[in-house]
């Protein structure tokens, strides 16, 4: 038995660097060093612990939509342990929104071919979340995701999801998408045999026409939201700062009862 | 006037504050229909009437509790064919954005996730999102299809509107999706009697600092001297201190209270977007370089272990 994974991720501006929009509102890509988004490293990792785990012939392709330095976000993935890469870059996908990333994805799942895809569970910039459960609606396949812990096993997956007021278990057959938390386990590093193997690994181009998606549903012209504004948040007025000296819960009740919570 | 059809979040008949707060928001663009599915569906009509809900439409079915997701989403979806509202509100919890995303795909709309407000416009509602880590904020709308957009705890105050609240029930037909993600066992969260993270109008917590499970005590106290929620950085929970369902930031709850006290928690990048926006903001840190004092309105620089029980008593005491 063969059992097929696409692991989903996304190349983001690094979080701790000083992130802000472009002039037509976009993300601004070219101040910010950018990156595999830290939470996919949770999906490509649960990807090779089901392969290691596997008696099956496990291959792991790793996929992301995004401009030409998304490559890195790739290469990161490889030298994990992923065996192939997949890249869709095209001019006309600048600006695409979360119903037309889905698209693309989908897409490109199909063409690709799966059994089982493990998504994130949220990007690091555009946080939505939302993407695993669309590839799942639009794949027509079962929607097993933010789970902490995950297996597969005799083409069943079964996984934890910790939800707002309970935590589940949860069961599907094969194909399905998966996306897993950062709960699920730590990430490995990539090692240096790795590295230079990932450098060997084949990474795929492909462009909007080899999936026969019309420029007119993607992009900032096809987009399904419009963002008309983006404002930088003031700066928080400075506020008071004391150093304790032994009252320091004290004034610090003080200032909890001028402002009327005590 | 337009309808707007709004995803009703409830644990067996109770209904859970961010949706009173989501009618208020849909009263701005429409006249708010409610959805309410799964055990105890109608018992929410007396609290989404008298918050504004001109119509309740419920449906009960086994298939809501042992099947994830898709089952939510054709109901939502035949509300949405026998309403054709203006735009369709859900609460964003990770459930709810999920099935928003999924009617946005069948109904041939966009989708705006975590909304933190929303009023009428020109063209369609306008809704404000808070992003990269609560930095900027942006004005976003749906520009094909019906707006679906999801709307974050805390973004509205909730508002008494009577309205009628006519419960109809709703007829729901389950796609041959729907049974594809079973849920095999359900464990509930147990309650500990303080107010749910999100919704909390003060927040207490605790990171790397507090040094130990048992030490949360101390941060537990305080917030029990404020009728507080208590919150962790993942630091915390990583380390096996507090439970993962406390985390706050990035991969935890995002809260946004009246009141927020970081107790031993430095202040990356990852937690201050889960708490930038609380209205006032507090920290006790030992270190007079930590961020967190970036933010706060009021700090001490001292050990949270002789400032936080000090504190705490001093609460007690003033309060008699
Ligand atoms: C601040 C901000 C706010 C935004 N708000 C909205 C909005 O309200 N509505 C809207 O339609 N669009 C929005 N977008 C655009 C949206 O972020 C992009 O379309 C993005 O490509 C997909 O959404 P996400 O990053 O939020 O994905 P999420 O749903 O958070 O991602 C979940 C998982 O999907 C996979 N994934 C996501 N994107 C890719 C990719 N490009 N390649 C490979 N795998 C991927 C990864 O496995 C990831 O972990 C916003 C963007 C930004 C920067
Ligand atoms: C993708 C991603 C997602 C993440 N999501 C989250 C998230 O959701 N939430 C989150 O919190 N983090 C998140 N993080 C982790 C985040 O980057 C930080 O590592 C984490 O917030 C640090 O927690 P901390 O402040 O408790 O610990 P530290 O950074 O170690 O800070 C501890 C602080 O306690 C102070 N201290 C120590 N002892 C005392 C004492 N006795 N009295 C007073 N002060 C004391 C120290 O001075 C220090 O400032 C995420 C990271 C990544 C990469």
């Amino acid at each position: 038995m063969s059992l097929r994974i696409v692991v989903t991720v996304k190349y983001v501006p690094d979080a701790t660097g000083d992130r802000h929009f472009a002039d037509d509102l976009t993300v601004d890509r070219d101040d910010v060093d950018g990156l595999l988004s830290e939470l996919d490293e949770y999906a490509v990792e649960q990807a090779l612990q089901i392969s290691e785990n596997s008696d099956d012939d496990v291959e792991i392709t790793v996929l992301t939509v995004g401009p030409e330095d998304a490559k890195d976000a790739l290469r990161k993935a490889l030298s994990m342990g992923a065996d192939k890469a997949i890249h869709v870059e095209d001019d006309d996908l600048h600006g695409t929104d979360v119903i037309g990333t889905s698209l693309v994805l989908a897409k490109a799942i199909e063409k690709a071919g799966f059994d089982l895809v493990v998504s994130g569970m949220a990007s690091t910039d555009g946080t939505a979340g939302v993407i695993p459960a669309l590839l799942a609606e639009r794949l027509g396949v079962p929607q097993v995701t933010l789970l902490s812990e995950v297996s597969v096993e005799d083409g069943v997956v079964k996984g934890r999801r910790d939800g707002d007021t309970a935590s589940e278990q949860l069961e599907a057959s094969l194909p399905a998408v998966v996306s897993v938390t950062d709960q699920s386990g730590e990430a490995r590093y990539p090692s240096f045999k790795g590295i230079m193997a990932a450098k060997k690994k084949p990474v795929q181009a492909w462009d909007l026409s080899d999936l026969e998606i019309d420029t007119d549903e993607v992009g900032l012209e096809g987009a399904w939201t419009a963002v008309d504004s983006a404002a930088q948040r003031p700066a928080r007025t400075a506020g008071t700062i004391v150093k304790d000296e032994g009252e320091g819960g004290k004034q610090l009740a003080e200032f909890l009862a001028g402002q009327k919570f005590i | 006037m337009a309808e707007v059809l709004v995803y009703v979040d409830h644990v067996d008949g109770a209904v859970r504050k961010p949706t009173l707060e989501l009618l208020t928001l849909a009263r701005r663009i429409g006249e708010p229909v409610a959805v309410a599915l799964g055990s105890g569906a109608e018992n929410t009509a007396a609290a989404l009437a008298e918050h504004g809900a001109v119509k309740v439409l419920t449906h009960d079915a086994a298939e809501y509790a042992d099947y994830l997701v898709v089952p939510k989403v054709d109901a939502l979806q035949a509300a949405y064919d026998a309403v054709s509202p203006a735009a369709v509100l859900v609460p964003s919890s990770a459930e709810g954005k999920e099935i928003a995303a999924r009617l946005a795909v069948r109904i041939g709309s966009g989708i705006i996730t975590d909304a933190t407000d929303l009023e009428a416009g020109d063209e369609g509602p306008v809704a404000t999102q808070s992003v990269f880590a609560a930095s900027f904020t942006t004005k976003t709308r749906v520009s094909k299809g019906t707006p679906v957009i999801t709307v974050k705890p805390n973004s509205a105050a909730v508002e008494a509107a009577p309205a009628a609240g006519a419960v109809e029930a709703l007829a729901v037909t389950f796609s041959d999706k729907a049974t594809g993600t079973k849920v095999t066992a359900r464990t509930p969260r147990e309650s500990t009697g303080r107010p749910e993270l999100t919704e909390a109008a003060i927040v207490v917590s605790g990171g790397r600092g507090v040094n130990g499970s048992e030490n949360f005590a101390i941060i537990e106290a305080l917030a029990d001297s404020l009728g507080a929620a208590v919150g962790a950085s993942r630091a915390a929970v990583d380390a096996g201190w507090y439970p993962h369902s406390n985390q706050v930031g990035q991969t935890g709850k995002s809260v946004s209270p009246q009141l927020y006290i970081a107790n031993g928690i430095s202040g990356a990048i990852q937690h201050r977007a889960g708490m930038q926006t609380s209205k006032t903001i507090v920290a006790v840190n030992k270190d007079a370089e930590a961020p967190i004092f970036d933010l706060v309105d009021y700090g001490v620089v001292g050990d949270l272990f002789d400032v936080v029980p000090q504190l705490t008593e001093e609460i007690n005491t003033r309060k008699g």
